[in-house]
């Protein structure tokens, strides 16, 4: 009864809250009203039934907090831990992508080649944001800076995809080691608010120098990459691109994946942890925070090259805060320093609205929901990173320390 | 040197650092107590003009006399924006109090494109023209031409609205308290003041300010949509962190500050780059003096 209560209260509050928004909408050219009442019935009904679900998950998340952990669960453990299991999976997965221009349509292509771009873009991000913990909002920027490489190259110089590729991603590096310079002393918030800043510099300067990079209307007729020197067409370039885009993407994995793991990866996770202690520990901070934001938007870089090349036109509008935001939250979504969870992130977030047209139109609210609820309720993402685990085999050691620890 | 010319940049500074102040001291309030860039304010400002155009739309389809219509679009946009303030507290960040300092950041860009797109779906995602509720006042003919009556009552409202509330934080018990809980929240909360009250109350006022500056502003310039909050919250921002973050005086100081120094950058340099400058001095204080015009540096504690 009490529930009931509380959950009626709720629901009249939103009523009122969403009452102008939802309900009124005026012409103020032909000073007409139109009200939509039926809106607020939906608002009533959704906002009772959703202030159960939301008391029952704070409740659950404080119960979860007094219990003590439980173990992992070990199904999903043992599978993923089973060699042949996993290489099953990635063999198949692989041949499916590597088939998938013949058996789908160029339209569906498309779809999947932006769908790799955001993974590639996504485990670069993820490379600052999850696994050094720098919050980054200016991503979308180095995605351009990537793009109008080639881009200007191409249209000033005539210089190749090929040739640019590597140029993009240094040029992407350079400018993320640039504004990482400055930003070193900052933390937290503030250095989240300064990248956002220059991503916006960078767009609006992009949008203002007319004169190099075309203004507003950008840059058109980029050249589509060549196979050893043959000219595509415009379906077998896009076939093409495709298979750029897909193999770009699998170094990618496996080179963030490696980078997790080495020396540098380890530094960076150390910093997120505990800056004092990692310097303590002998890690040179400058470095290590120079190197996370090069690695990480050289990859922007990269990505930016090759959308170019696909689109083969590009404009400062593709690069806006609006893009850091959804690459954000990929990334927050699957999961900060999760590669696994990068790539359900954008499948979720580029593949879901392609298929379920229904849902297209509500995408971005239904992510921002997303965003604030994983926040709260798991903010580990989808999939939590697993950090690898270091086994001692000495014999000696096992033996004297084994049965303290 | 063309002092018209001159004066006519000034003024006009004066009436945008107003806006700016009004939002800043939204941001710095609530970053002073739970050290928290409220990303959403900006949209709380967004949401302030919306409300402000539908009923204001309302009212003029029955009629009702211009000077009316603004004050009631100007009440109704204070009470929907605290309510609004107060839900995103409670919704988004009040559950996050013990996070670490990114997921509120993360949760609080959430919200910020939750009430962007909450917007485009209720309403529209393009430009509404916004009916000009402020009266002509015939004092100021002489100089309408650079300082016209909108720009009037952006100026006086906005700095009555700073009186009254370094009056309200000076002098009043809840002020007090609320002065408390920003300097050190546990000791606060031992002295039996509910910080949770402090907090809320902290965002329905920095909320109503926004929804003055949202619906003087968007009367001012004419036409809204639903990104004008990004870009006058990230400004906003900016004129918060000239001032010192934390510092109500600050704030608006920040935002006259930076109100001129846009005018001025856009009149004698260039109206392209009118944003440039607004971003390049955010970037250059926080990292030459990330504390600010008036506040101190923070000491860092191991």
């Amino acid at each position: 009864m009490q529930e009931l209560t509380k959950s009626l209260k709720v629901s009249l509050w939103f009523m009122f809250l969403t009452f102008p928004l939802m309900v009124v909408r005026v012409n103020t050219i032909e000073h007409t009203v139109e009200w939509r009442w039926m809106n607020m019935v939906y608002m009533a009904v959704g906002s009772f039934a959703l202030s159960f679900v939301w008391r029952w998950a704070l409740r659950r998340k404080e119960m979860a907090k007094a219990a003590p952990e439980r173990p992992r669960n070990a199904f999903t453990e043992r599978l993923g831990s089973d060699k042949r299991f996993t290489v099953s999976v990635y063999g198949g997965l692989f041949a499916l992508f590597a088939l998938m221009p013949w058996i789908v349509s160029t339209y569906q292509t498309n779809i999947f080649i932006s769908f790799m771009l955001y993974v590639i873009l996504g485990l670069g991000l993820n490379i600052i944001v999850g696994v050094a913990g720098l919050l980054f909002l200016g991503h979308a920027a180095f995605y351009g800076i990537g793009a109008y490489t080639y881009a200007l190259l191409n249209h000033y110089y005539g210089i190749g995809f090929w040739t640019a590729l590597p140029i993009g991603g240094v040029v992407a590096a350079l400018a993320g080691v640039v504004l990482a310079f400055p930003v070193l002393r900052l933390r937290g918030d503030y250095l989240a608010i300064v990248t956002l800043g220059f991503g916006e510099i960078v767009r609006l300067v992009l949008e203002n120098w007319s004169d190099l990079t075309g203004g507003p209307s950008g840059v058109s007729n980029i050249s589509r990459p060549d196979l050893f020197g043959h000219h595509l067409s415009v379906a077998g370039a896009n076939t093409y691109v495709y298979y750029i885009v897909l193999v770009m993407a699998i170094v990618t994995i496996i080179a963030v994946q490696r980078l997790k793991d080495s020396r540098i990866g380890r530094a960076l996770q150390a910093l997120r942890e505990d800056e004092i202690a990692c310097q303590a520990m002998g890690i040179d901070r400058v470095n290590v925070k120079l190197m996370a934001f090069g690695l990480g938007t050289a990859w922007a870089g990269f990505a930016g090259v090759i959308f170019a090349a696909k689109t083969t036109f590009i404009n400062p509008a593709s690069f806006t805060f609006f893009e850091s935001a959804i690459i954000l939250s990929i990334v927050v979504l699957g999961g900060m320093g999760s590669n696994l969870g990068v790539i359900l992130g954008s499948a979720f977030l580029v593949l879901m609205p392609e298929y379920l047209r229904a849902f297209s139109e509500y995408r971005m609210i239904l992510f921002a929901m997303a965003m604030v609820l994983m926040m709260i309720f798991r903010p580990q993402g989808l999939i939590a990173p697993k950090g690898r685990k270091y086994i001692i085999n000495d014999p000696d050691l096992a033996a004297t320390e084994g049965g303290k620890a | 040197m063309d002092w018209d010319y001159f004066f006519e940049l000034t003024l006009g500074g004066l009436t945008r650092g107003s806006i700016y102040a009004m939002i800043a001291l939204g941001y710095t309030m609530v970053y002073g107590i739970i050290e928290l860039i409220n990303f959403a304010h900006g949209e709380i400002y967004m949401i302030g003009a919306f409300t402000g155009l539908l009923v204001a739309g309302v009212l003029g389809v029955y009629g009702f006399p211009a000077l009316a219509i603004l004050v009631i679009a100007a009440v109704v946009a204070v009470i929907y924006c605290s309510a609004y303030g107060y839900t995103m507290e409670k919704i988004a960040y009040k559950p996050l109090r013990n996070a670490g300092r990114l997921s509120p950041l993360i949760s609080a860009i959430g919200m910020s494109l939750f009430l962007q797109n909450y917007v485009i779906l209720a309403q529209t995602s393009d430009f509404l023209p916004f009916p000009a509720l402020i009266p002509e006042f015939e004092f100021l003919d002489p100089i309408a031409h650079i300082f016209g009556s909108s720009d009037f009552v952006i100026v006086v409202g906005s700095a009555l609205c700073m009186a009254a509330l370094t009056l309200f934080i000076k002098y009043t018990k809840m002020g007090k308290a609320m002065r408390a809980t920003a300097q050190n929240r546990k000791m606060a909360m031992l002295l039996g003041i509910d910080a949770d009250r402090i907090i809320s109350i902290t965002f329905i006022i920095g909320s109503s300010l926004a929804a003055l500056g949202g619906l003087l502003i968007a009367s001012h310039v004419g036409q809204i949509n639903f990104m004008i909050g990004f870009l006058a919250g990230v400004k906003a921002f900016t004129a918060a962190v000239l001032g010192g973050i934390g510092s109500i005086p600050g704030a608006v100081l920040g935002g006259l500050f930076l109100g001129l120094a846009e005018s001025f950058a856009t009149g004698y340099i260039s109206s392209d780059y009118e944003d440039v400058f607004a971003f390049t001095l955010l970037v250059v204080f926080l990292i030459f003096r990330p504390s600010g015009i008036m506040g101190k540096a923070p000491v860092e504690k191991v």
